[in-house]
């Protein structure tokens, strides 16, 4: 191998082995980022990705490493702080900024860090801070503290802060997973930029229709095992989410037709100033109702209403024919509704407590002896009739919630509502940090759910997700419902074309 | 200067409400705006000043200190007896032992937080009972009344009397004051140091990745902590003219929550020393007006309790926002 040609690459690592305990988290994997390329790093929760990143990172230590060269140069062992210096940043899901902080306190942080004391310039900040935003195209205000901005902000905040390190190579981890379409266009935008100037992009993301439209290769990791690299010209998402997750994940349309049956719920003419107006529709026994629309086309807005978390200004509701007007989140839950919210991790879940007393937080008045405590035995039959009902894979009942993947706790979730034993059942963007084989698995809970007789209403904002899901599809945009699609009369880019046009 | 403005409200607000009750006070009493009492003011509030700015680095780190009153207890107790082995000593010996031992009994704290990583406040709650059950132990809860001449002497500032003869000085202890809160403003707002302390209680665990010694931000805040006690133990040694062992516990409490009402967040990365510096004059003032306007001393816990009650429950409402949907609703 000749320097030219060694210099072309940005990292090049070969048969890297890592285990925790008895568990081989990485096997023997290669992987090669050229110099300037936008690279994909793809495989599912466990897959060994974030170990790989650690390791090159110098957060973990590999066991066994044949080859391992950065820009060229061979690495013997590296330090989170070395492989800063040798231009290697990494932007975690978290984005890891400090959300009281200034932004240009945020952008020039890692100039800080150390314990020789050293006087702050913030005029000097700035100018540095907005030379790099300017480089990014993207102007912001430096002197408010991050908190102040939008996720898809703070994440140019953290592009800047990497590059304000001379990084050659970033590695975004899920950078796309709370953001809307547009913002991910731009974030977009931004990668091809950074590769143009030569910068090497590594993206990891659940979303494989982002990952072949801005990666030129892919590197698929399955069970730290390295299944292969390809181009991302000649991949298809299904062929993708094959080589993941090892089993073929079809897409079909599922429509049925549901108008026959009786009416669930009946929302006609439904407004909240400023949020949304005028939506009326129904939703039937045993139907799936898609609900698409960007994020802020007021999706979750109109969900709260539907709760009772927020009152309508104007419109009216329908449960099984009896006007609805729910007062509060609980009165809603005693009329049958249920909502899994849409951010799970915070909302959705208490991830400090076990997953027994997750799934059973809405129900504890069903669990009450006589002398109203609560029954233990009550509780451990109903969580394991869930459990098993839902197929969630689960150590004990006893265990923290965070211990279980992300598609797992999801089915927690489910099985939370479910137990309150609702006759419509919201889901506000179910997958959104889901793997796509535990994805697979949840929709098959919703469809077995619908044939059981419950109505669904499926917010999303992924036009895949609803087309091969739902019976119906709604449009929503701008607070409107603006159109109702039958998926069976229509494809995924069209589909697409509408909602994202 | 919008953005200054909006990052800078919890010390806007306290301040204008600070300044309301100055006018109103000097309008309501003519022994309010005197120098006499101005001084007064300051010689009171000044060991709690030294304390609130020591807290507030803590805080910002996303720690709590309970411990920091009755560390000054201890640290006079013990520099006294420092002091006479070594044949009395001087101010700077003074100032250097009470620092080193007031470090030394913050470190404590940050050892057991960081090396077993246990909560600050249950820390501290232990030390706080460790430090004071120790001192009484020992001191079996006597005054020390025969301390080195120079540290019984009076040290003035600064010092007025008026024709009528009132008499108006600033003592030592607001000259320390100042040194302390001058030296913490530069610590933690223009120094790489201070910055990550920031960042230590704004995000732990993305100042980790970054690199920051999560060690060294614990010790320098429970440090900083440690040293500002010591100055206020001997600073407060310098007013009374003895030490009483239980002279000092008891006070934290207040210190915390003028903090906390100047904006300082529990759970770390927000503070600033202007804030932590009106929170404390609020308290002062306030107790100060209700001193002077005649009310019974015993209503001043209850008063100043719900006057801190009230600021810290109406910080979180937006006026302008309120007056908005004021505006909506008689549409």
């Amino acid at each position: 191998m000749t320097d030219a040609n060694t210099e072309r690459f940005a990292l090049r690592l070969k048969g890297i082995s890592k285990t925790f305990g008895g568990l081989q988290a990485l096997d023997d994997v290669d992987f090669e980022v050229r110099a300037g390329e936008v690279h994909c790093l793809a495989g599912e929760n466990g897959s060994g990705k974030s170990t790989l990143i650690k390791i090159i990172t110098g957060v973990y230590q590999p066991q066994k490493a044949e080859l391992f060269e950065l820009f060229g140069e061979a690495v013997r062992s590296i330090s989170p702080t070395g492989a800063r210096n040798r231009g290697v940043s990494v932007i975690w899901q978290d984005l890891a900024l400090f959300s009281h902080m200034s932004v240009r306190e945020n952008i020039c942080f890692d100039d800080m860090v150390g314990l020789t004391p050293k006087g702050v310039h913030y005029g000097e900040m700035d100018r540095k801070a907005r030379a790099v935003l300017e480089r990014l195209g993207v102007p912001l205000e430096l002197d408010i503290p991050l908190e102040a901005l939008s996720i898809a902000r703070r994440q140019i905040v953290a592009i800047a802060r990497a590059l304000m390190n001379d990084a050659r190579l970033i590695f975004m981890d899920e950078p796309t997973a709370s953001l809307s379409r547009s913002e991910t266009d731009h974030l977009l935008d931004i990668v091809r930029k950074l590769s143009a100037d030569g910068v090497a992009v590594v993206f990891v993301s659940h979303r494989l229709a982002e990952v072949l439209e801005i990666a030129s290769r892919v590197t698929v990791l399955r069970d730290g095992r390295l299944v292969g690299v390809y181009d991302c010209a000649d991949m298809t998402q299904v062929r993708l989410g094959e080589l993941m997750t090892g089993q073929l994940i079809e897409n079909k349309v599922v429509a049925r037709d549901r108008v026959d049956a009786p009416k669930v719920m009946e929302v006609r003419g439904l407004s909240r100033a400023g949020e949304f107006e005028n939506v009326s529709f129904d939703l039937h026994a045993g139907e799936v109702l898609g609900l698409i629309g960007l994020i802020g086309a007021g999706r979750t807005e109109l969900a709260h209403v539907l709760m009772g978390m927020r009152a309508p200004t104007a419109g009216d509701m329908r449960v099984e024919g009896r006007p609805f007007r729910p007062s509060s989140i609980r009165d809603a839950i005693r009329q049958g509704l249920a909502y899994v919210s849409e951010d799970r991790l915070s909302l959705g879940l208490l991830q400090k407590q076990p997953i027994e007393d997750n799934t059973v937080i809405s129900v504890l008045h069903k669990l009450l002896t006589r002398l109203p405590l609560l029954s233990m035995r009550k509780r451990d039959a109903l969580v394991r009739s869930w459990v098993d009902k839902l197929g969630v894979k689960i150590g004990r009942p006893s265990d923290l919630i965070s211990t279980l993947s992300g598609g797992n706790q999801q089915k927690i979730v489910l099985a939370k509502w479910l137990a309150t034993e609702p006759k419509l059942l919201i889901l506000d963007s179910p997958t959104v940090g889901v793997d796509i084989g535990a994805r697979a698995g949840i929709f098959r809970i919703v469809r077995s759910l619908a044939d059981s007789g419950l109505a669904i209403l499926l917010i999303s904002d992924e036009a895949t997700e609803v087309m091969f899901n739902s019976d119906r599809i709604l449009h929503m945009a701008e607070g409107q419902i603006v159109a109702e699609y039958d998926p069976r009369k229509m494809t995924v880019p069209e589909l697409e074309e509408r909602v994202y046009a | 200067m919008h953005n200054l403005l909006n990052n800078r409200k919890t010390e806007i607000r306290l301040g204008i409400v600070l300044l309301a009750m100055i006018v109103g006070l000097s309008l309501g009493s003519d022994s309010f705006f005197t120098l006499n009492n101005l001084t007064s003011l300051l010689n009171n509030n000044a060991i709690n000043l030294i304390w609130a700015v020591g807290l507030l680095v803590v805080l910002i780190a996303g720690g709590i200190d309970i411990s920091f009153a009755v560390a000054s207890s201890v640290v006079q107790y013990l520099a006294v007896q420092v002091l006479r082995q070594i044949g009395g000593g001087d101010w700077v010996t003074g100032i250097v032992v009470c620092g080193v031992i007031g470090i030394a009994l913050g470190l404590v704290n940050m050892f057991f937080i960081y090396r077993f990583r246990i909560v600050s406040i249950v820390v501290t709650i232990a030390t706080y009972n460790a430090y004071f059950g120790l001192l009484m132990f020992f001191s079996k809860g006597r005054n020390i009344y025969n301390l080195p001449d120079w540290l019984t002497d009076r040290v003035v500032m600064f010092e007025y009397e008026a024709a009528d003869g009132t008499w108006s000085e600033l003592t030592l202890a607001v000259g320390a004051m100042v040194v302390c809160v001058v030296a913490t403003w530069l610590l933690i707002q223009r120094t790489n140091l201070g910055r990550q302390l920031y960042a230590f209680g704004d995000n732990p665990e993305g100042a980790r990745r970054a690199g920051v010694n999560v060690a060294a931000m614990q010790a320098l805040a429970f440090g900083w902590m440690g040293l500002m006690a010591g100055i206020a133990g001997l600073m407060q040694a310098n007013i009374v003219k003895e030490v009483v062992p239980n002279a000092l516990i008891g006070r934290e409490m207040d210190v915390l929550a003028a903090i906390v009402l100047g904006g300082a967040r529990l759970g770390g990365g927000k503070g600033t020393v202007l804030g932590c510096v009106l929170g404390v004059m609020f308290v002062a003032v306030t107790q100060n007006g209700l001193n002077l306007l005649g009310v019974s001393p015993f209503a001043f816990k209850m008063i100043i309790g719900g006057a801190i009650l009230v600021a810290i429950s109406t910080s979180n409402i937006d006026f302008a926002d309120l007056f908005r949907r004021r505006q909506e609703a008689a549409k």
